[in-house]
Order: C-alpha cells, then sequence, then structure tokens
C-alpha cells in the first residue's frame, strides 16, 4: 500500500514557520523529516513517521508553488489562489529574502553574475550553507539587484516598495546592492575579520554622502538621467577628492594640521606618543586614498586600503577605540582651522562619512 | 425582452507572457451570452491593460438569464495567426435575478484554462435589469432563491415548508462525442464546462418552475449531482426542499440573539401566504394509533433498507418496491392514496397539498423547533442499475456556437431517457416511502441520494430519517393552531423526538424499548440512528464523536449483467456489516445515538467498498447502551479462553477510557427515584437481535432493560478476531481534538471565530498481491485512520479544536487504487469556557430546568407579539426599505474596503457548515455551483499527481472566492465539494480532474461590531449564533 497521490489544502493556506525554515535552509523533504524528528515533534504530538512526511511534503509543495510569487512579492500580495493573512505574508517574504551572514560575505562586492553562480558549490562547501539555499539568497540578491540597479530615488524606498522588505533588510539588501555595483573587495584575508553588519554600516554611510542621490532632494539640472541614483558614487565628488591631496603634499599645511591635532589632544589621548609618531603616516594614507578614488580599481580596494593604512597601523599600537574617535574627530574638525585649506565642504563630505566608516571597522 | 445584461471589462493583471519575443501580451477579451458575442480593443503590450470597455448590453429572455452563463474569454492578439486563447471566466448571473441577492457582480476573476490553470485575473462590472412580465407563460422562475443550506437560512423565517422538489435532465458527454476525436483536449473541457453549466442553469430553472406551482419562494437543502456515465451519458440532477421564506425584517443589529430560529418564529407572527382561508383548526390526535404492514424479516434493527437490481434477479422483499411500475397512472394512484397521511388530513390542508406531495420528503437536516415531532430511523434503498446509451440524435455542434447547444428543447430531442432516470429514483423513492410508512412515519426528513458508477454498472442509492412532523409548517397554518399545537402536546424538552411513533406492539423490527429516561411518559428505542443533525433540544450528555464504518468486499470482475447480479448480491451483506461495525463501535464509545448518518457504497472494478460516517452521542432520553460481550467458542481450551477474557478486559476498559473521554457520565439517581431496578442475570444474545419479546411484558417501572443486551461477539474464527481487533485499532484523536460530522459537536458551544475549511485527497494503490477481504479491510482502514491522523497532525496549531462536518467521499478511480476525499471545517473553541461546560450532573439539571423556563416564558411573548395587529404589512415594507439602502451601502462598504486594507485581497471565509461562528449572517447573495475541468499532458513537470492536484483545489478555492467576493460577500457557507473525480495517466504524463463544488455566498458580520447595541453577554450571544450551541443542558 502506496500513497499514490496525498493533498492537504486548505481555505487558509496553512505555513508552518519550522517546515518553511527547512525548506528555505534547502533541504529535501527526506532530511527535513529527519530533521524534525529528532526535533522531538513525534513526541509532542503523537503523530507518525509517516504523517511527518506527509505534511513535509504538503508545505513543500505548497512552498514551491508559492516561490513564484515571491520572486515579486506585490504579486503574493495581490493574488487569489492562496489565502494567506497580512502577517503571515510579511513573514513568508521576510524569511525568504533573509540570507546568511556566512553566505553574503562570500558574495558581497561580487559581480552578480553566471560567473559567481559557479562558484556557489565552493562557498556550498566551504560555509555548509546548502547549494539550494547557496542559490536561492544568491538569486535573490541578483534579482533585487536587477530591479533596483536603474531606479531613481532611494535605494532603500525602492527595495521596500518592490520587495515589500522590513527597513532592516531592505537596508541589508541595499548594502548588497551597492556593493556589488562598486565591486568592493571584502574577500582579502585583511577583511576576514569584518562582518556584513561593519560593511553594511559602511555602506548606509556611503550611500548617504557620496552618491548621486546624497546631494540633494530635488536634482539640480532636471534634464539630467543620472540624477538621484543611489547605487553609483558620485564621479564629480571623487574627482573632486584629488583637491584634498594639498594637505599632505604641502609640507606647512602638514605640520599646521599636525600640532593643531596635537595640542588640541595632549593629555587626553592614552597613545598620545604613538599617534604623535604616525600622524603624517595615518594622515597621508587617509587623503591619499580619497585622492586615488578617481580610479574603479582604487574604489574597489577602498577597504583594503582603510585597513592596511589606518585600521592595522592604529591596532599595532593598541590604540583603544575611544582614543580613535578623539583623534578622527579632533583630525577632521582641525582641518576648518587652517586657513590655507579652501576644500572645507569637499573635506567634510569626505571625512565625515569615513569617520564613522573608520570607527566601526576598527575592531578586533 | 424582460431582461438587459451589461458588462463592462475594466482591466487585467498579472496576464502570462504570450509574445515571448516581446515578453509580453496584446490581449483583449471576448464577452459572450446566447449567441452574441462583444469584443473590447486590443491592449498593446501589457501583462496588466486596462481595457475599461464601454458597457457590453445583451437584451435577453430571463429563460435564458438562468440557463446561460456569461462567457468572458481573454485572448492574445496575433497578427499572424490565430489568436491564443489566454483563459476564460464563467458568471453565473443568476444571483442577480431575484431581488434580495446582489445587485451587481464586480470584482477581480481568476481566468482559467483547463489546460494551464489560472492565468491572471480581469475585473468585470456585471449588471442585470429586469422587467416585469407577469403575463407570458412562464418558462422562467426568476426570483425563486436557492439555498445549499439544509436548514431554513439564518436571516429568514419559514412560512410553510411546502416539501420535495427533484429534477433532472440528461445529455450527451461531449467528451464521448465522435468530434472528441478531433478537437483539442481544451475545446473538448470547454465544451463540458460550458455544457454542466448550461444543464445546471436549466435545471434550476425547471425546479424554480415547480416550486412556483407550488406557491413557494425558495428551495432550501438544494443539492444537485452529477453522474458521469460515461459513454451513456450526463446526466445532472438535483434535489431540494420547496419553502416559503420571510426575510427577517428586524434588523440583527439590534437583536443578535434572534439569531436562533425559536426565536425567530416568535418575533413574527404574520405571514404573507396568499391563502389566508386555509385554517387548521382541527383538533390535534396522537398519531400512534395508526396500524401498518410492515415485514419484520425484510429490516433489521433502526435501519430499514433493501438493495435490489433492475433485473430483478434477486428477489425482492423490501415492500411496495416491486410494485412501482413504469406507467404513470396506477404509479400515481398510489402515491396519492399514500400521501392522504392522518396529519395531512389532520391540518384540515386543501387538496392540492396532497396531490403535489408525492413524496413527503425533506432535505433539511435541521429544523425550527417543534418542526420535528418524533424520529423513527434511518430508511435506505438502493438499486443496482445497468446504463444504456441515451439516445441523442442530432446533437452534433456541440463545441460550435449554435443553437443546439440550448437544451430547451430537449424533451422533445429525447423523449424517453430522462424518463428513464426519472422512473429510477421514483422507485428507489418509493421504497423509501414505505419503509418511513413501516417505521409508521409519515415524512423524511434529512434526505439524500447519490449514485456510484463503474463502467456500465450504477448503484442508485437513497437514505433518509423516518420522521412524524408537526403540521403547521408544512401549510399555512395560523399562529393559533401553533399555540395550541405546543400547548397541547406539551413535549418535555429535549426528549420528544426520541419517543417511537410506530405502533410497540406491531413493531417493524426487533427492538428493545424502555421507557424514556427523560420524562418517563413514552417509549424510547434503545438506540437511534438518523441522518439529521441533532435537534437543538436534544438533551446530549457528554461530548460527541465521529464513528466510521469502513468496510471492503471483493468482486469477480463481470460483464454486464453478471455484475449487477453479484454486486447486488453484495450489498444487503455490506449493509449489514457496515450496521454492526457501527454499532460496535457506537457501544465501544458508550453512547447510544447517531446523526448525520450517511452510508456510501462505492463500485469498482473488482471490489465494494463501504463507508459509513455518522456522529455518536449519548441522548440523556435513550437507556444506557450495554457492553459488548466476547464469546469464545471453544469453552474447553484454556489459553483460548484466557485469550478471550483478556479481549473482554480490553474491550471494557475501552468503553470506559471513552466514557471519560467524552465526559458521559448520566444520572444515576433517575434509577432511585423511579424505584429500584429489578436486576436480572445477564442474557445473551446474537448480535443485533434484542429481545424484543419480553420487552413488551415488561412493567412499566423495569427501566433495568438497558443493562441486558450486552452485544455478544463470537470469536469463531479469525475474521471475527480481525473484526474485534480493528474495533480497538480505531484510535482516539488527540486530546484537544473532537471530530464530528454533523454541523455541530455536542457539548461544544463555546467557538471562537478561528475557521479552517480544508479538503485533503488521498488515493492509495494496492498491491495486487493481498487481495483479500481482509487485507483489502485493513488497507482501507488504514488509509482512513492515517488521513484522520494527518489532519490532526496538520491542525494542531488550532488545538483546542473541532473537525465538523467531517466529509469522506470514497471512490475507486482504477483496478487498485483507492481515493478519499475528506472536506471538513475545523474551528477552535475557547478552551476555559470549555472547562465550565464539564460541569457536574447537578449543575446540568439544574439548566436543564432554566431552558424548560424559558421555553414557557417564550408563549407570552408569543402572545404579546400576537396582540400587535397594527402594522399592517411590516416584513414586506421593511424588507423593501432595507432594499433600497443599507444593503447597497454595505455592498459598496465591502467592496471598497479590500483595496484600503493594504491593497491586499479581501479575506472571503469557506465553510461547510450553514452558520459562522461568533457571527450574524445579514445577507444571502445567491447559490455558488461551480464545476470545473483541469488537464495536464507534463503531469512531471507539475509536480506529480500531487502537484497537479493540490494546484487544482487550491485555484477552485480562489476561484470560489473570488466569485464570493464579486458578489459583495466575504463567506460561503454549507460549501461542498460534490465531486472530485481524478483520472491519472503517467506513462502518458497525462491526468485530468474535475472537481464539482458548491455553497450560498453570505454576507457575515461578526458579532463584536454588532454587540455595541446589545447588552447581552458574550457567551450568550455566542450560544445563540450557534444553531444547536445550546445542546449541552
Amino acid at each position: 500500500m502506496t500513497n499514490e497521490l496525498d493533498i492537504f489544502v486548505g481555505n487558509t493556506t496553512l505555513i508552518d514557520e519550522d517546515v518553511y525554515r527547512l525548506w528555505l535552509d534547502g533541504y529535501s523533504v527526506n532530511d527535513a523529516v529527519a530533521l524534525r524528528v529528532r526535533s522531538g515533534i513525534l513526541e509532542q504530538t503523537g503523530a507518525t513517521a509517516a504523517v511527518l512526511q506527509s505534511d513535509t511534503m504538503d508545505h513543500y509543495r505548497t512552498f514551491h508553488m508559492l516561490e513564484r510569487l515571491l520572486h515579486a512579492p506585490p504579486k503574493l500580495l495581490h493574488q487569489l489562489i492562496f489565502q494567506i493573512p497580512p502577517s503571515r505574508q510579511a513573514l513568508l517574504i521576510e524569511r525568504y529574502y533573509a540570507f546568511d551572514e556566512a553566505f553574503v560575505r562570500e558574495v558581497l562586492g561580487k559581480k552578480l553574475s553566471k560567473g559567481t553562480k559557479k562558484d556557489l558549490d565552493d562557498i556550498s562547501t566551504k560555509t555548509g550553507i546548502t547549494l539550494k539555499s547557496c542559490r536561492r539568497q544568491f538569486d535573490n540578491f541578483k534579482r533585487v539587484f536587477k530591479v533596483v540597479e536603474e531606479m531613481r530615488g532611494s535605494l532603500v524606498d525602492n527595495i521596500q516598495q518592490h520587495f515589500l522588505l522590513s527597513d532592516r533588510l531592505a537596508r541589508d539588501y541595499a548594502a548588497i546592492v551597492f556593493f556589488a555595483n562598486n565591486r568592493f573587495e571584502t574577500g582579502k584575508k585583511k577583511l576576514q575579520y569584518l562582518s556584513f553588519g561593519d560593511f553594511a554600516f559602511c555602506a548606509e554611510l556611503m550611500i548617504q554622502n557620496w552618491t548621486l542621490g546624497a546631494v540633494g532632494e530635488a536634482p539640480t539640472d532636471p534634464d539630467s538621467q543620472v540624477d538621484d541614483m543611489d547605487v553609483d558614487l558620485d564621479k564629480e565628488f571623487l574627482q573632486d577628492l584629488k583637491e584634498l591631496k594639498v594637505l599632505v603634499a604641502d609640507k606647512d599645511l602638514l605640520d599646521l594640521h599636525k600640532s593643531l591635532v596635537c595640542t588640541a589632544l595632549r593629555g587626553k589621548l592614552g597613545v598620545f606618543s604613538e599617534m604623535e609618531a604616525n600622524f603624517k603616516n595615518l594622515s597621508r594614507g587617509l587623503v591619499n586614498v580619497a585622492a586615488k578614488l578617481t580610479h574603479n580599481k582604487d574604489v574597489r580596494d577602498l577597504f583594503v586600503d582603510l585597513v592596511e593604512k589606518f585600521v592595522e597601523p592604529c591596532r599595532s599600537d593598541h590604540w583603544p577605540l575611544n582614543d580613535v574617535r578623539l583623534f578622527l574627530n579632533q583630525y577632521s574638525a582641525s582641518v576648518h582651522s587652517l586657513d590655507g585649506f579652501r576644500h572645507q565642504g569637499l573635506w567634510d563630505r569626505y571625512m565625515g562619512t569615513l569617520r564613522g566608516c573608520l570607527l566601526r571597522l576598527y575592531h578586533d | 425582452m424582460p431582461g438587459k445584461l451589461k458588462v463592462k471589462i475594466v482591466a487585467g493583471r498579472h496576464l502570462p507572457v504570450m509574445d515571448r519575443a516581446s515578453d509580453l501580451t496584446d490581449a483583449f477579451v471576448e464577452v459572450k451570452f446566447g449567441n452574441t458575442t462583444f469584443k473590447t480593443d486590443v491592449y498593446l503590450k501589457s501583462l496588466n491593460p486596462q481595457w475599461n470597455s464601454e458597457w457590453f448590453k445583451f437584451e435577453v429572455d430571463d429563460e435564458d438569464l438562468q440557463d446561460e452563463p456569461l462567457q468572458i474569454t481573454v485572448l492574445d492578439h496575433d497578427t499572424y495567426s490565430a489568436n491564443d486563447a489566454i483563459g476564460k471566466v464563467y458568471i453565473d448571473i443568476d444571483p442577480l435575478l431575484y431581488s434580495e441577492a446582489a445587485t451587481v457582480i464586480s470584482g477581480w476573476f481568476p481566468i482559467y484554462d483547463t489546460i494551464h490553470g489560472i492565468r491572471g485575473e480581469i475585473n468585470v462590472v456585471v449588471k442585470v435589469d429586469l422587467f416585469n412580465d407577469l403575463n407570458r407563460f412562464r418558462q422562467s422562475s426568476c426570483g425563486v432563491k436557492f439555498f445549499c443550506t439544509t436548514s431554513i437560512p439564518k436571516c429568514y423565517r419559514a412560512v410553510i415548508i411546502h416539501g420535495f422538489v427533484e429534477e433532472l435532465v440528461v445529455n450527451e458527454d461531449p467528451e464521448y462525442q465522435w468530434i472528441d476525436r478531433i478537437r483539442t483536449p481544451r475545446a473538448s473541457n470547454e465544451a463540458r464546462q460550458r455544457l454542466i453549466s448550461l444543464m445546471s442553469g436549466e435545471l434550476q430553472r425547471k425546479i424554480g418552475l415547480k416550486v412556483l406551482e407550488m406557491r413557494g419562494n425558495a428551495v432550501v437543502g438544494y443539492l444537485q449531482c452529477f453522474d458521469l456515465e460515461g459513454e451513456s451519458g450526463l446526466v445532472v440532477r438535483a434535489i431540494g426542499t420547496a419553502c416559503t421564506l420571510d426575510k427577517l425584517s428586524s434588523p440583527a443589529a439590534f437583536l443578535p440573539a434572534c439569531n436562533s430560529p425559536s426565536k425567530d418564529m416568535k418575533e413574527i407572527p404574520f405571514n404573507e401566504d396568499p391563502n389566508p382561508n386555509t385554517h387548521s383548526s382541527g383538533p390535534s390526535t396522537p398519531l400512534k394509533n395508526q396500524t401498518y404492514s410492515f415485514s419484520p424479516s425484510k429490516s433489521y434493527s433502526r435501519q430499514s433498507s433493501s438493495s435490489d437490481t433492475d433485473l430483478s434477479l434477486t428477489p425482492k422483499t423490501g415492500m411496495g418496491s416491486g410494485s412501482a411500475g413504469k406507467e404513470g397512472g396506477p404509479f400515481k394512484a398510489l402515491l396519492r392514496q399514500q400521501t392522504q397521511s392522518a396529519l395531512e388530513q389532520r391540518g384540515g390542508s386543501p387538496h392540492r397539498f396532497c396531490r403535489r406531495r408525492e413524496f413527503p420528503f425533506f432535505t433539511l437536516t435541521a429544523f425550527p423547533p417543534g418542526f420535528l415531532v418524533h424520529v423513527g430511523g434511518v430508511v435506505s434503498a438502493r438499486s443496482v442499475k445497468l446504463l444504456d446509451r441515451i439516445h441523442n440524435p442530432a446533437f452534433v455542434g456541440i463545441m460550435g456556437n449554435t443553437r443546439s447547444y440550448k437544451l430547451l428543447d430537449w424533451n422533445s430531442f429525447n423523449s424517453d431517457e430522462p424518463e428513464t432516470r426519472d422512473a429510477w429514483w421514483a422507485e428507489i423513492r418509493q421504497e423509501i416511502k414505505s419503509h418511513a410508512k413501516a417505521l409508521g412515519c409519515h415524512a423524511v426528513v434529512g434526505y439524500s441520494e447519490s449514485t456510484s458508477i463503474c463502467e456500465e454498472v450504477c448503484i442508485l442509492s437513497a437514505s433518509g430519517t423516518a420522521a412524524v412532523l408537526n403540521p403547521r409548517f408544512l401549510q399555512d397554518g395560523t399562529v393559533e393552531s401553533c399555540l395550541e399545537q405546543r400547548l397541547e402536546e406539551n413535549l418535555p424538552a429535549g426528549c420528544g423526538f426520541c419517543h417511537i411513533p410506530y405502533d410497540e406492539l406491531n413493531m417493524p423490527f426487533p427492538a428493545h424499548l424502555t421507557y424514556c429516561y427523560n420524562c418517563r411518559k413514552q417509549k424510547v428505542p434503545d438506540v437511534l440512528f438518523t441522518t439529521i443533525d441533532l435537534p437543538i433540544d436534544a438533551t446530549v450528555i457528554g461530548k460527541g464523536c465521529l464513528i466510521q464504518a469502513r468496510l471492503c468486499r471483493l468482486k469477480k470482475k463481470a460483464q454486464a449483467e453478471a455484475n449487477a447480479t453479484a454486486i447486488s448480491n453484495l450489498l444487503p451483506f455490506m449493509e449489514y456489516e457496515v450496521h454492526t461495525q457501527l454499532m460496535n463501535k457506537l457501544k465501544l464509545k458508550g453512547m447510544n445515538a447517531l446523526f448525520g448518518l450517511r452510508i456510501q457504497i462505492t463500485v469498482g472494478e473488482n471490489m465494494l467498498m463501504g463507508l459509513a460516517s455518522a456522529t455518536g452521542v449519548y441522548l440523556a432520553a435513550l437507556p444506557t447502551p450495554g457492553g459488548i460481550q466476547i464469546a469464545g467458542k471453544t469453552p474447553n481450551d484454556g489459553s483460548y479462553e484466557q485469550h478471550v477474557s483478556h479481549m473482554q478486559k480490553k474491550i471494557n476498559d475501552t468503553i470506559a477510557k471513552n466514557k471519560e473521554l467524552y465526559e458521559i457520565n448520566p444520572p444515576e439517581i433517575s434509577e432511585e427515584i423511579i424505584g429500584s431496578p429489578i436486576p436480572e442475570p445477564r442474557q445473551r444474545s446474537r448480535l443485533l437481535r434484542s429481545q424484543s419479546e419480553s420487552s413488551d411484558e415488561v412493567t412499566e417501572l423495569d427501566l433495568s432493560h438497558g443493562k441486558k443486551d450486552a452485544f455478544v461477539l463470537e470469536i469463531d474464527d479469525t475474521d471475527a478476531m480481525e473484526d474485534v481487533h480493528s474495533l480497538l485499532t480505531d484510535v482516539p484523536p488527540p486530546s484537544g481534538f473532537y471530530s464530528c460530522n454533523t454541523e455541530i459537536m455536542p457539548g461544544i458551544n463555546n467557538w471562537t471565530s478561528e475557521i479552517q475549511m480544508f479538503t485533503s485527497v488521498r488515493v492509495i494503490r494496492l498491491s495486487s498481491l493481498n487481495l483479500t477481504n481482509q487485507a483489502l479491510n485493513k488497507n482501507f482502514n488504514d488509509l482512513c485512520e492515517n488521513l484522520l491522523k494527518s489532519l490532526y497532525f496538520k491542525l494542531r496549531s488550532m488545538i483546542p479544536c473541532c473537525l465538523c462536518h467531517v466529509n469522506f467521499t470514497v471512490s475507486l478511480p482504477e483496478d487498485e487504487l483507492i481515493q478519499v476525499t475528506v472536506t471538513a471545517v475545523a474551528i477552535t473553541f475557547d478552551k476555559n469556557q470549555a472547562l465550565q461546560t464539564t460541569k457536574t450532573q447537578v449543575e446540568k439539571s439544574l439548566q436543564r430546568a432554566s431552558t424548560d423556563n424559558e421555553e414557557l416564558l417564550q408563549f407570552p411573548l408569543e402572545l404579546c407579539s400576537d396582540s400587535l395587529p397594527s402594522h399592517p404589512f411590516p416584513p414586506a415594507k421593511a424588507v423593501t426599505v432595507e432594499k433600497a439602502s443599507p444593503m447597497s451601502e454595505g455592498n459598496f462598504r465591502n467592496r471598497s474596503a479590500p483595496p484600503c486594507a493594504n491593497s491586499t485581497v479581501g479575506v472571503v471565509k469557506m465553510t461547510p457548515l450553514s452558520f459562522i461562528p461568533g457571527a450574524k449572517i445579514t445577507k444571502y447573495l445567491g447559490i455558488i455551483n461551480m464545476f470545473f475541468i483541469r488537464e495536464t499532458t507534463s503531469l512531471r513537470e507539475e509536480g506529480g499527481v500531487s502537484g497537479f492536484l493540490h494546484a487544482f483545489v487550491a485555484e477552485v478555492f480562489a476561484m470560489v472566492r473570488a466569485h464570493v467576493a464579486a458578489l459583495g460577500g466575504n463567506a460561503v457557507v454549507s460549501y461542498i465539494m460534490k465531486q472530485c473525480v481524478f483520472m491519472e495517466n503517467p506513462n502518458k504524463n497525462q491526468a485530468q480532474c474535475l472537481i464539482n463544488v458548491s455553497g450560498d455566498a453570505v454576507v457575515f458580520v461578526r458579532e463584536s461590531e454588532l454587540e455595541v447595541v446589545s447588552s447581552q453577554p458574550p457567551t450568550a450571544n455566542c450560544q445563540s449564533s450557534c444553531p444547536g450551541g445550546d445542546v449541552t443542558t
């Protein structure tokens, strides 16, 4: 006696959160059943393994049918086939678009192309996440990227509107899209200590301050096609950053800057001497990073450079985080007192964001 | 031109990509009604076209309006090749034809294709302007309301319940026409869908005409079925109960309690029947004194049934069945004679009633209080027939566009065929009627008919509950007579219906009678089987439970007549065994009555399946059931004896456990009050044969009979052993779960509003190796039990909950396949309040007393309302006013609500029950009756058979919901999946499925929203909203 056919359809679609998670994690029906058995559900409910198998199959079928709709979440809201309460719809969408930290660290900043997709095998082996789950996550990234890539307006808002994600998740996706678009290198060994959260934090600051969309609410030139784009860095701004070079190229200016910072921080910094000794190196590093951003390749290496030129030197001298904060604040602020320097606005736009990023990146 | 149909195509969304090159679609719409077709413009390159068409107007007969569906086809325009069909929407415009239902159909409909399923949605607005034209000869029956609900719909009051209406129409099945060989599967499916839609429309119209003839205005308990007879054709038949209904004028907002029919009856003393001169003032005489002829050999226990074949190969033992000829004359005369029952004469009803009421049958399962006087027991009849090809000349243009589709002239086409089918059913009904008569009953309630077809053999089945009814509902009795009736009969609440209607000296079957445990005045049987719902006023102890008897019997493969003979030889044995199983299981549960009994016999190529489902309860009026005794055949064998006693212990333990589980603790005090019972030694009796001889002689005070009729199971062979084992293998549902197949569960009355309707389908393949009866039985038993277990597991998040209206359907699609389809609704209830209901006996009797008081209080109420004759036509007036303003506003609000709520789709509830817990139905929008075919030639790609059917069932639900929402409704009540025919051919990667569903579209309002005005506590509201919610007293 074998079950040739076995279905259960509710007027309200039944969603089992645990089974949904197993499905999202890419387990086969049999693996899912085994995992559920291990969770002790049989003892709790007095069910048999056959019941569990049938139940799991049913849910998997439902999820499979829902998947097509989940690719365009607004469709899930308007479709008539599955009657799902709004709270459940939100849960389905949110969980479907949720991703694993380990996975996102692997693909963050990579081109979301077929090539990368081929590497998913390796990623799966490396992270222990099933290939199926990797594919789903990768396809999610790619799908969101494709939809919002060319869109005007706020990146987070666009994602939220088209994928109905929570604010938190939409922000994460904004970071993923932003990183994928700008191809920031995140995979180097040096950067391994950084979490996705660190990068997402930086991405948000950069989107807010360094993109075209960041310049103003209304585009100044209505004919401009590239206005108000959140995904691309403001090219003009990057060009202008060259001007900052004077801060390290002009010896007087550099000395003046150093003395201003040192005067202000004397006695306040535990690592004052180290700071004093390293000031020129650090300043050179930070300004050179800015000056190099005209080249795409250097943009990609932004995080590598920041870690190399700033985080690592400080860390080797054991700067406490608070000292780093005091230093960066003073370092940025002191420039306003440099009479010969004319690019105060530019400096603030650059340093304001960079300071935030560096503070976030500065940990073990 | 009595009607103008107006249609507007607004927009489409989520259309499929039809042009691969552009990934877009150039969609346009064809709107067709009858022979007229309109087209919208082509909306280029969009998956979300905005047609915003003009109003397409069709000027048509109201007859066409009733028969024809509106057909909307969405197509993709193609400049170079033929336009591709995207899909269709069929809209039944019937709900627009009667005044109180919907006024407009407007909303998003799924676009359905029989090959691809749902492909996007289309927004349509439909309106009808009807011109009254009463002078012409009426072919249409616009205005007759149809309800699937098998009780008087919640916002109506029954003025008269006229009785049985039936009709059937026959046609050739398009799938079996020669043209099917050259047309595409899609065209064939669509022809079938359209034909069935037409036939249903025609059938409904014809039934409507009959109702008008009876001067009724509604059909309640309307049940329409299809018989797919294959080569021999397609039969669409329907039965129902004609009624004259009054819309309750008092807006519910002020009186949430008026939900319960008992109050409805009393609040409105007026009736608008056109015959005010028919007074029934004759004295009411007891019904007991009639004499009946009966044949005890035929019937066993409470169930009277028979099986015979058309071929008369088996001697007909049932009374009345043999003489039922096909000639109209003598047949009708006989009927007329029989319908002149004492009851009708007494009521002084005019003779026209008698002539019309050929069969005093009622498809209702729940009744207004006082309607049901006595219940006799289940009556059923089956008949095996051989199907012939339906002669249907000149029916070729089926897929085309001509009038040949119309079934109008259909009687002239094949004059004999419907007659044949009619005669078959008439024969069966006649038999049912005579069974009922043998039980001392003049009517049959909870009546239903069904068929099972395999190749050219067809089993026709009918069953119902023999009953004695109160005549005041059957004719336009006046209020005075009702009062009189009530005062005179003065039946104690909750036991009257249990009292035997038949003569105890001349019992139709060996039965065991005792005095009613409730009133001590009348005799009651020891067990009662019925097909109806538990009456609202019945006194029940503890909770009920679902009881099923399952049975398989192998049958040799045979052809035609030999096959029919084999089947009809097997049928009596099956019925007997099903009955035995039911009885044993009932006793095992410690209960004494079955409600909602439905026995289904399914015929397959090489086997017969029997599945009986019912809800067991403990009726306080009936005696405590005796236990089950096991007797061994070989008493000398010591180890065997030990085994037997071991089994006996197990059974006793199970009974004790069940009594605890279902909270069955009948009052012990009763016997002390009456006098000490005479202890008698336990008598052993054979199965199902209780000692009726002695029961006639016992003294009136002897109530001890209940103790001595212990059932004896003789374990004389392995078969019997298996039976005992199978008795014990039925596991009770996990704690927190209850199940029943009636509307509500006795003993639970605090439902919350969380409901989940579902359909579950399972097909098992039997390994051909072990095809013995035992193995079959075990497989079938496991299938049902596992299915139930799965349901309990799936719905565990709803605990505490009850599966209500559990409806099992068995079919045998192929040699080794068994298909079981279950539809039910899970309803959660409040655990805290549930605990309160498990109160002690004292409280229970106290409560009973209080309900008695309530009963008494209602008389002054009645009189009060009676003495207010100042409103000349209050109900009529109120109805029109209501129709004019608040309802249409309600509609508007309903329709505009979904877009506001986050632009999600409005929720539509579906339930097989006639009510929605915690809510009040404010309006019935019309009947939903839909038939769908789905076919695939890429079964594997669609996820195999399970994937295919899962998607299809989900789609069917979606289409039902969409239609209800478009009517302005938010729920379907009395929903039923009447058919789910699944066929597969995995080798060809093909599958096909036909689904037929129906129900009543309604508007409901949450009671919490109504409560603002009401001062009643919520518990009271809840109770009143559920019919029978106050069962446990």
